[in-house]
């Protein structure tokens, strides 16, 4: 029992609390997110929003999680992306991968194959299989896949401005093996406003870019039934240096615009939108990631159930993967690199990714070699089964921080797309360099902070000096280029050059109709074993490509 | 002979290859500018000859390559090179991005005034390049 003269010391309210805190003394700040925003000391009851924004799990507004039993049903999957060297080297990885559990797979391309260029172009010097698998063919695109029941097992590509190319290369290299189009499943990135945003990695100028896409997403509409056509990328826009709410903001306009491209050409907003997925950044600001998370479910159903009129529960759910921030990781010091991806997938999961990738600890050196990829992967493991954090669903929901963070990025997002809305639209925006310039600003600030000291980052601004020693990062073999180049050389010799002219003609003759959907006519040119780089060069005959007026 | 103190230094910041990543760069030319020097950004996609053919035209005092595919080892070469063969041996030649440590003494070796690898401070790349471009010309 308390004696009454020590009870009245103790404080109750929060105004009591108020006033004891301002006594105490408070350390140097800046108290913000890595984003910039301000953090109080305390955070109560009365910073709670309305209960029915925060609601329940696999419920409208979805804050809580997007299936009703979140990982006490299934865990989230793990898909590390994987990719290097020519199509047989990343077959005999996929194969490894798949025989050790693993049920999809996820794959990287090379630069040359990102941009467009076969590998014998002269830009593609030095850098042909180097950061993922170099495609140049159908050829190669049957060779990556052998031996690997593509109707069965679904397959992820990290690909863009191409991605409709790439896509009719892999329904060809299934057609030839008796799979139907309708039997396979994925997803191709395809997320071209953010490459303008953020990634850089285009082909042609934004409308057709825009209508190659909504060609894409058409043809799977009806043909490819299993297939994600898009998945909506926050991730680089992230990377590029954006804030949380940036990131949130831009990634979610860029999903409501493909909804309306879709509904624009008469689809049905309930036939494309239970087939769109995201993809986020996981950053090192645990809290504000976890925010953004359940923000962006909560703003993506009412967007599609309020202004689109969307009717399947299907078409509210943000469903997500996330990857760790390969930006938050330092060359310096690079074990301290675990440490950082843990928290990041820690805050990945309880915001309630559906899949995740984990970062090696040499990524700021070099790909990674197998040992960093094992610790990754290890890292989701031990946030799976040993931490118990998935013994119940969203275990941080109703918490007085997390709910108000979630609150204010939702506020900070949808100012964000009134202001995107005031310049007519992201296609727009992206034209006026609007989202660039933000970005540019925001990692300009950033930088200055942690070069000022005022932004701690372990073992670049403080706490230097020690475990800087040489770790063995993973080397790609300069032979392989070689062997990509007597690839493709080999393909050009063999096949039928007059038929390749003629669908490369009939693809610049569509190219021209505005009205036409390209997809038959790049299926037309895949068969007659055409290249990535002459079907891209064909569509820029008629298009032009892309140059950028870059902002700093 | 130039003299840096009677103009402003002039830098170009190049993205060399089909490397996207253009955050690091921005970041350096903008911060080269707060600092006081002329920077000239090339924007990205750049091969080798327009790199060089950029620094000659613009009368470049250095040249900063940012490079996060890991291409540094067939495309810096090769830009050193070519600077040669166009007889420019007075410009200060500086890598940044993701470079290996042990790729750093062979860039060295090649011409190379200095590495930059995540984590260098912005303050340390003004004053290397005020300081080198300042002992390159007898004052």
């Amino acid at each position: 029992m308390l004696n009454p003269s020590t009870a009245a010391s103790v404080p109750t309210t929060y105004e009591d609390w108020q006033a004891t805190y301002g006594l105490s003394s408070e350390r140097t700040g800046p108290f913000t997110t890595l984003s910039g925003e301000l953090v109080k000391a305390l955070y109560t009851e009365g910073d709670l929003p309305d209960p029915a924004a925060i609601g329940l799990p696999g419920i409208y507004p979805f804050t809580r999680g997007v299936y009703p039993s979140m990982y006490r049903g299934r865990l989230w999957t793990v898909r590390q992306f994987a990719g290097f060297g020519t199509a047989e080297e990343t077959n005999e990885r996929f194969r490894y991968l798949l025989d050790h559990g693993q049920q999809g797979l996820s794959t990287a391309f090379d630069m040359p194959s990102l941009m467009g260029h076969d590998s014998d172009h002269p830009l593609s010097l030095g850098e042909v299989g180097r950061e993922g698998v170099a495609i140049d063919t159908v050829d190669d695109m049957q060779t990556l896949f052998g031996g690997i029941d593509v109707g069965e097992v679904s397959v992820s590509m990290t690909i863009n401005a191409p991605a409709a190319i790439m896509l009719a290369f892999y329904v060809v290299a299934a057609e030839r093996r008796g799979i139907r189009p309708d039997r396979l499943s994925g997803t191709i990135q395809a997320d071209i406003l953010k490459e303008y945003i953020a990634q850089k990695e285009w082909c042609f100028p934004i409308d057709p870019a825009m209508r190659l896409l909504g060609d894409m997403v058409e043809w799977c509409s009806t043909d490819m039934p299993r297939w994600h056509p898009v998945s909506i990328s926050g991730y680089h826009i992230r990377e590029a240096g954006s804030t949380a709410a940036q990131e949130l903001a831009f990634t979610l306009k860029d999903g409501l615009t493909y909804v309306e491209q879709a509904i624009d050409r008469g689809l049905d907003v309930d036939d494309v939108a239970p087939r769109l997925s995201f993809f986020f950044n996981a950053q090192i600001d645990f809290f504000e990631e976890i925010a953004k998370y359940r923000a962006a479910r909560r703003i993506w159903a009412r967007e599609l159930r309020e202004t689109f009129g969307a009717r399947n529960p299907k078409s509210w759910l943000m469903r997500f993967h996330t990857q760790t921030a390969g930006v938050s990781l330092t060359a310096q010091q690079p074990l301290v690199n675990i440490t950082r991806t843990a928290i990041e997938a820690l805050a990945g999961v309880l915001g309630g990714t559906q899949s995740l990738h984990t970062n090696s600890y040499d990524e700021a050196l070099a790909l990674p070699t197998e040992d960093a990829v094992q610790i990754a992967l290890r890292t989701q493991q031990v946030i799976a089964h040993e931490t118990g954090v998935t013994n119940t669903i969203d275990p941080l929901g109703g918490a007085y921080f997390v709910e108000a963070l979630t609150d204010r990025l939702e506020q900070l997002a949808y100012d964000y797309l009134r202001r995107i809305d005031q310049l007519g639209g992201m296609v727009e925006a992206v034209k006026q360099n609007f989202p660039q310039r933000e970005i540019a600003d925001a990692s300009y600030e950033l930088q200055t902070e942690i070069d000022a000291g005022e932004r701690v980052v372990v073992g670049v601004n403080r706490f230097q000096g020690q475990g800087d020693a040489e770790i063995q990062t993973l080397r790609i073999d300069p032979a392989l280029e070689r062997k990509q180049v007597d690839r493709l050389q080999g393909v050009r010799a063999r096949r039928d050059a007059r038929l390749v002219d003629a669908t490369l003609g009939e693809l610049r003759d569509g190219a021209a109709r505005p009205g036409e959907n390209l997809m038959p006519a790049l299926l037309r040119c895949a068969r007659a074993h055409a290249s990535e780089g002459e079907i891209i060069a064909a569509l820029q005959d008629v298009w032009g490509g892309y140059r950028e007026t870059p902002v700093y | 002979m130039k003299s840096p103190s009677a103009r402003k230094l002039r830098v170009v910041v190049a993205k060399p290859g089909l490397d996207g990543h253009d955050r690091g760069a921005k970041i350096i030319a903008r911060a080269l500018r707060d600092a006081g020097m002329e920077v000239i950004y090339t924007g990205l996609h750049q091969t080798p000859e327009q790199i060089v053919e950029t620094v000659i035209q613009e009368d470049a005092d250095a040249v900063g390559l940012s490079i996060l595919s890991g291409a540094h080892m067939t495309l810096v070469p090769r830009i050193v090179a070519l600077l040669r063969e166009q007889g420019v041996d007075d410009v200060i030649v500086t890598v940044g991005g993701t470079i290996p440590g042990n790729d750093i003494p062979e860039l060295e070796r090649l011409g190379v005034a200095a590495v930059f690898t995540p984590g260098a401070p912005l303050r340390d790349i003004i004053d290397f390049l005020l300081r080198s471009v300042g002992d390159r010309t007898p004052a």
